[in-house]
């Protein structure tokens, strides 16, 4: 520790830190608009000169580090002229016309105007006039209020992963741009708008419909993926506007996802529903709540539920505790098991389906592996913390089918078919086992680890691990969703269990570990199996069947061989023709509950609307059905309630049913490769219009040196066809997809129709 | 101890070619011609007798040489920050950027002794335990960039650069490298990011160059003449060379004498020189006129006027107390019929123009400057625009994160200063006093 | 594409560097694009980013940043003028005004028939030789005088 002044006042501090860092700290408040603390250090805007003494001129305190005896003034006259000046130079080309700028009332420079501006401009020549720019549908550019801070510049290089803007041109002509109008694509490209210190960038979709006094602030958690990041709603009108980072260093930091913050403007979307819905004669029609329940008691009441699983339940991954504690109550009641939440999986295993450390812990490990994931879209946000800690510490290896980590230092980056994760898995398991006394006792693993032969990939990943004091792996939720996932899983947990390192699964939504923690998913019980035997009834619970669970056939059927079909949920479309009655819930901004993300962190939160016309929280959807089925126990008052009676279930025992090895089949011939967007992921971001206005055309993508080995080219049309559904569709180059596959893109357009089947036929059309 | 063999110049009297010294033969860049004049024997006895970069430090310190890029910063102390003992690659830069107006001396040691400046650099990088070195060559003196590169293929064939120089064990590679318009990228941080392949947008120091240069590795930079001097150095020893000059200005220093001058040129003389002597030496002001002002330095350093400029010898300190500076000896000569208001503006549109637009007070305020000038040379001036140019001035200078601020505040402060009434007629009567007294 | 030649000849510079640090060359491949091409084009910006393996962006960055790029058609001949002070004090206004209507077009312009463009310069570093223009950013003619202007352009085919 090293002893400074500031302000008079003797600090003990650590060396090799920043002036403006200490001031931070001690909440003194130095004026900036280039420096954040999660950015590199530009010290372009010179607006933190402070005064230091014995030296001659003011120096910039974002990049001035603390040195023994050093003597800060941040209040003296010398400081408060050098920042004035600053602000001078700030004002002259920048307009002055706050009340029709987008960012008045939130404004950085307006507010330091306030505080260091002079009341009248001395500059009469000409101002500087900078043409806008398109750079896409979320992010909308007046690029004449720029103060050239670079701050969204740094931001895209060094946290959103690829430089796609830049400064161009130079002196007073610098300007923001993209290459060419190109639109930004980062799934993080939002943030900008916070960082942007002045109206130079501001929210396309926000644009001109709220001021920022107007808005109340709601804090929340985002329901798209397993993050968990806190986020804060802003509402006029009973009407989210906008939706802004809340900041939670061990979480989000201080940044969300596109979709986090755009998706609010999916919540209003037409498809909404504000009354329930009775299906008569291929119509909906709207009744109340009370005619609603009393059909649903009827049909339900009419099963013998003395013969056990007779009705088929089924939620997403992203219903609250409380919403899963409620069904999982109801299904008991009603004696059926048959109750899960895992719509995209085709392995079951339940153990080690979260992090296996804290989300602040990954980068603390020497050397990691992640197996099967494309977390630029899995996890847009999380995907950061990989970025950043393998272009820091530089030993990260990649197995994967798309290659999407370009702008990640990768020490092995393997793309390849989901069906050969296992090969390298084994192989980096034999690699292990020669270097180690790790034993197996698996005949089977013994077996299937004879045939392989590391390649030198597979050998260096394992020395990196190995040679590291410690190391992590990490496999994507994607696993889970193919075949020999569960295989796969168990390999890489011997793996991890025989170098000490720390194992993962990186769950894919809100709440799958919530649900898994409450075991909603009963051993040897999975949807698949729910929706393959007969059932008279179905409750289904915050879902797209056709776009949120993998075969839109199986469903489909089966909602055609049951009585009765229950649905709840935010939204109707097309696919929800089987059912019977769909109840309107709440989305996630307008009920409480609770999430418990992938480090297991248990995250409540209150609604920041109230609900959207007659439509209610799900688990007062629940608790009242339950009441009119007359089950008992369900005399709740709040969600906290709930929480409280689902939190016990927690202490019952997560059941391990990863246990046999089973040798895979080798496959041949094209494979499908899912690769689900950041923004198609849920039925809400789906239909928030602006993170979709750039979409492309639907294709599909292969290999250029598949498309010449299958005779394909570009552009050309071609029928897909899979046990599930057969599309047209134009096939698109990407040497970013592994070798013999069609990546399609899951959850969207009609290539969701195809399923999740692992075998594809193309036909040329 | 190195040669000393004394030299008996009389100080200030005459040319003295160190970097030079090849100018006046024939083929005067070509090896052989290096070589013929003792070339490349300074790196091969260090080399040969594994002198150490200590001793060789010492030396340079004695000759009392500065940077002659503009600072003046002493390159003996220079030298020994860079950590000779670090591992990895270690860098050379040779700023041949020479784009301050009126600066043209390391053109003509690239035209016409390349093999000196290379010699140089190579003995530098011993010294400095450098494997890589790069030349940064302003873009726009493109034939010598396309020469020097062949000096370097010459220079690569002999062994005298590449794998084991001479066979003597040392490697060091050597390669030029081209601006393409850009002032700024004469400083050296600005430079070393063009180099990089950036923007040529300076960085902020701490940490400098000797610590994080070139892909942040270690890396000394220095301007083409002090690399230059450096074979003469070794051969003649420091003292030798700290004799030639006069106290804290040892040895030589090119002038670059260019605008109302009779032959305007390179004249290389020892330091402490009188102007007047210069002026003599380079044919008078031009057309018989009378001197009004002479820039010593380039215009990033203060105008003096005739009957100050008169009294100066030039070097270091009786530069700087008249109130200016040696800069890169940059003499820019104005007659009698210059206008020192419209002289302004140009300058002031050439810093406007080549602010890199990284700092707010340089971005905004070159540009304010420019426009108020170009208002009063328009006819269009107000009395306060004066005190506006001073006060916009000064709040650039000291402010930024490198010297272009300051350099874009000297000419509006020193013209003003020595020449105000000249300001005061413009804005009074719309145009210039030289119109009025023709 | 970029073509066979050119590719050899950034691959030449890119011998300077390390072989991490493809970036560096960007300057010259864009110098090389250029003098083949005239100028320099959105893509052919992109075409020299993607060759070193860089962001198009930061190759946008240095081809506006460094002020001999062309980023519009210029003349088959690009004549730039020194106009700063030393080559001020020796009339390079008389020769911009010369060459301006000899051309008939201002700075930043191009002949009609596309011969001829005309760029105003910072300085060259060759004062001694003031006034002084360059052709196509590689050719200097040093002490200029009206004369001599017309005769270095006549010899221009």
């Amino acid at each position: 520790m090293i002893k400074i002044k500031i302000d008079g006042k003797t600090l003990e501090v650590k060396p090799k830190t920043s002036i403006i860092e200490v001031a931070d700290k001690v909440g003194i408040d130095i004026p900036r608009f280039c420096y954040h603390k999660k950015l590199s250090v530009a010290a372009n805007c010179r607006m933190c000169l402070v005064e230091i003494k014995n030296f001659a001129k003011p120096l910039p305190a974002c990049a001035t580090q603390v040195m023994e005896g050093m003597e800060i003034s941040t209040k003296s006259k010398f400081t408060k002229d050098t920042q004035k000046s600053v602000m001078e130079f700030l004002l002259i080309n920048h307009p002055l016309d706050c009340p029709i700028c987008d960012q008045g009332g939130e404004c950085d420079l307006q507010d330091t105007a306030v505080a260091y501006g002079a009341s009248k401009t001395r500059y009469t020549e000409e101002k500087r006039v900078v043409f806008d720019k398109n750079i896409g549908p979320l992010i909308s550019t007046d690029l004449t209020r720029c103060i050239q801070c670079t701050r969204c510049v740094r931001f895209l290089k060094e946290v959103g992963g690829m430089a796609e803007l830049g400064l161009i041109g130079r002196g007073e002509h610098a300007e923001i741009s993209a290459y060419v109008d190109k639109s930004v694509e980062s799934e993080l490209s939002g943030n900008i708008i916070d960082l942007c210190p002045v109206g130079a960038l501001t929210s396309k979709p926000f644009r001109y419909s709220a001021r920022s006094w107007e808005l109340s602030r709601r804090s929340t958690i985002s329901s798209h993926d397993s993050l968990g990041s806190n986020i804060e709603a802003h509402v006029k009108d009973d009407i989210v506007k906008r939706v802004i980072p809340k900041e939670n260093e061990s979480i989000n930091e201080c940044w969300i996802s596109d979709r986090d913050r755009f998706s609010y403007e999916g919540l209003n979307h037409k498809d909404r529903i504000t009354l329930p819905l009775k299906r008569v004669k291929n119509q909906w029609k709207e009744i109340d709540w009370e005619e609603a329940y009393e059909l649903i008691e009827k049909n339900i009441k009419n099963i013998d539920i003395k013969k056990s699983d007779q009705i088929g339940i089924v939620c997403s991954p992203q219903s609250t505790l409380e919403e899963g504690f409620l069904l999982k109550k109801i299904a008991k009641e009603l004696n059926t098991s048959h109750i899960d939440y895992r719509l995209l999986e085709k392995s079951f295993s339940k153990n080690n389906n979260w992090l296996g450390c804290k989300i602040d812990e990954i980068e603390s490990h020497d050397a990691i592996l992640v197996v099967g994931s494309n977390l630029k879209h899995d996890q847009p946000l999380l995907a950061h913390r990989f970025r950043r800690y393998a272009n820091k510490k530089k030993n990260f290896s990649i197995i994967t089918s798309y290659d999407d980590f370009h702008s990640t230092h990768c020490l092995e980056k393997i793309i390849v078919n989901p069906s050969a994760y296992i090969n390298y898995l084994l192989m980096i398991l034999k690699q292990v086992q020669l270097n180690t006394k790790y034993k197996i006792n698996s005949q089977e693993i013994k077996n299937a680890l004879k045939i392989v032969k590391p390649s030198n990939e597979a050998k260096k990943i394992t020395q990196n691990l190995l040679s590291s004091k410690s190391r992590a792996i990490f496999l994507g939720h994607q696993i889970l969703h193919l075949d020999d996932g569960d295989n796969i899983k168990l390999i890489a947990m011997h793996i991890a269990q025989a170098i000490e390192a720390t194992f993962g699964l990186i769950p894919g939504y809100a709440n799958s570990v919530g649900l898994n923690e409450l075991n909603l998913n009963s051993d040897n019980i999975s949807t698949d199996k729910i929706l393959s035997q007969k059932k008279e009834a179905h409750i289904m619970m915050n879902f797209d069947p056709s776009y949120d669970y993998h075969s839109p056939k199986k469903i489909n059927a089966a909602l055609k061989n049951a009585k009765f079909n229950l649905a709840i949920s935010p939204y109707i479309s097309d696919s929800f023709k089987g059912f019977d009655v769909v109840l309107p819930m709440t989305p996630f901004t307008e009920t409480s509950g609770t999430y418990i993300n992938m480090e297991k962190r248990i995250q409540s939160f209150s609604a920041v609307t109230p609900p959207f016309g007659q439509s209610r929280p799900g688990w007062k959807i629940l608790r009242v059905l339950a009441n009119f089925l007359q089950l008992e126990g369900f005399l709740y008052d709040s969600s906290e309630e709930v929480k409280a009676d689902a939190m016990i279930e927690f202490d019952k025992k997560n059941e391990d049913n990863l246990k046999v090895f089973k040798p895979s089949k080798i496959r041949s011939g094209l494979e499908i490769l899912n690769l689900i967007k950041a923004n198609d992921s849920d039925m809400i971001v789906r239909r928030a219009a602006s993170l979709h206005k750039n979409k492309d055309q639907s294709c599909c993508l292969i290999n250029p040196t598949t498309m010449l080995k299958e005779g394909l080219i570009d552009g050309q049309k071609i029928r897909i066809s899979s046990s599930e559904a057969e599309v047209l569709i134009n096939v698109k180059a990407d040497e970013n997809v592994c070798l013999d596959a069609v990546a399609i893109f899951g959850k969207k357009d009609e290539t969701a129709f195809l399923g999740m089947d692992n075998k594809v036929k193309i036909k040329k059309a | 101890m190195l040669n000393n063999k004394s030299h008996n110049a009389s100080k200030g009297s005459e040319v003295f070619p160190i970097c030079l010294r090849t100018s006046n033969l024939e083929n005067s860049s070509s090896l052989q011609t290096y070589l013929s004049i003792g070339g490349y024997q300074q790196i091969q006895r260090i080399l040969k007798e594994k002198i150490s970069p200590e001793k060789l430090i010492e030396e340079i310190k004695i000759s009392g040489l500065r940077g002659r890029g503009g600072a003046g910063f002493p390159t003996g102390i220079k030298w020994s920050f860079i950590p000779n003992d670090s591992a990895g690659t270690k860098y050379i830069v040779c700023n041949s950027d020479e784009g301050e107006p009126g600066t043209f001396k390391d053109r003509e040691i690239i035209k016409k002794n390349p093999h000196q400046l290379i010699e140089g650099m190579t003995i530098a990088a011993y010294i400095m335990g450098a494997q890589v070195g790069y030349n940064y060559i302003h873009g726009e003196i493109w034939e010598e960039y396309e020469s020097f590169e062949k000096a370097l293929a010459e220079a690569k064939k002999a062994n005298f650069l590449g794998k084991s120089i001479c066979g003597l064990g040392f490697d060091f590679e050597l390669h030029a490298f081209h601006g393409y318009g850009a002032y700024i990228c004469g400083e050296e941080t600005a430079l070393i990011e063009s180099i990089e392949g950036k923007k040529g947008q300076p960085r902020f120091k701490p940490p400098f160059p000797a610590t994080y240069g070139i892909y942040g590795r270690p890396t000394n930079v220095n301007n083409t003449e002090t690399y230059a001097t450096i074979p003469w150095i070794m051969q003649n020893g420091g003292e030798s060379f700290a004799n030639i000059g006069v106290e804290n200005s040892g040895g030589t220093k090119i002038f670059s004498v260019s605008g109302h001058i009779e032959r305007p040129g390179n004249y290389e003389i020892p330091m402490g020189m009188p102007f007047k002597t210069l002026l003599e030496l380079s044919g008078g002001v031009w057309k018989g006129r009378k001197l009004k002002a002479v820039i010593p330095g380039g215009p990033s350093t203060p105008v003096l006027p005739a009957a100050e400029i008169m009294e100066t010898t030039l070097d270091y300190d009786s530069l700087k107390n008249s109130g200016s500076s040696v800069g890169a000896g940059s003499l820019i000569v104005m007659d009698e019929t210059t206008c020192m208001v419209s002289t302004l503006k140009r300058l002031s549109y050439f810093f406007y123009e080549e602010s890199c637009g990284q700092c707010t007070p340089c971005r905004e305020g070159t540009g304010w400057v420019y426009r108020v000038i170009k208002r009063i040379v328009d006819g269009k001036g107000k009395p306060e625009d004066i005190d506006l140019l001073l006060d916009v001035s000064k709040k650039i200078s000291g402010r930024t994160i490198c010297a272009l601020g300051d350099a874009a505040a000297v000419p509006v402060l020193s013209f003003i200063k020595h020449f105000k009434d000249e300001f005061k007629y413009f804005i009074k009567n719309g145009k210039s006093m030289m119109d009025a007294n023709s | 594409m970029l073509t066979e030649t050119t590719r050899k000849k950034i691959d030449s510079e890119l011998k300077k560097f390390p072989i991490d640090q493809k970036q560096s060359a960007i300057i010259a491949a864009l110098q090389i694009i250029q003098t083949e091409n005239g100028f320099l084009t959105d893509d052919l910006i992109a075409l020299a980013a993607d060759y070193l393996g860089m962001p198009k962006i930061a190759a946008m960055e240095v081809a506006t940043f460094y002020n001999m790029f062309e980023l519009k058609p210029a003349g088959k001949y690009k004549i730039s003028v020194c106009t700063n002070i030393s080559c001020a004090l020796r009339e390079a206004d008389d020769i911009v005004c010369h060459l301006q209507k000899k051309l008939n077009i201002n700075f930043n312009e191009v002949t009609k028939d596309s011969k001829f463009s005309l760029k105003e310069s910072e300085c060259m570093g060759a004062c001694s030789g003031a006034p002084l223009m360059t052709i196509n950013n590689h050719k200097m003619h040093e002490h200029l005088t009206p004369q001599k202007v017309d005769q270095i352009l006549e010899e221009l085919d």
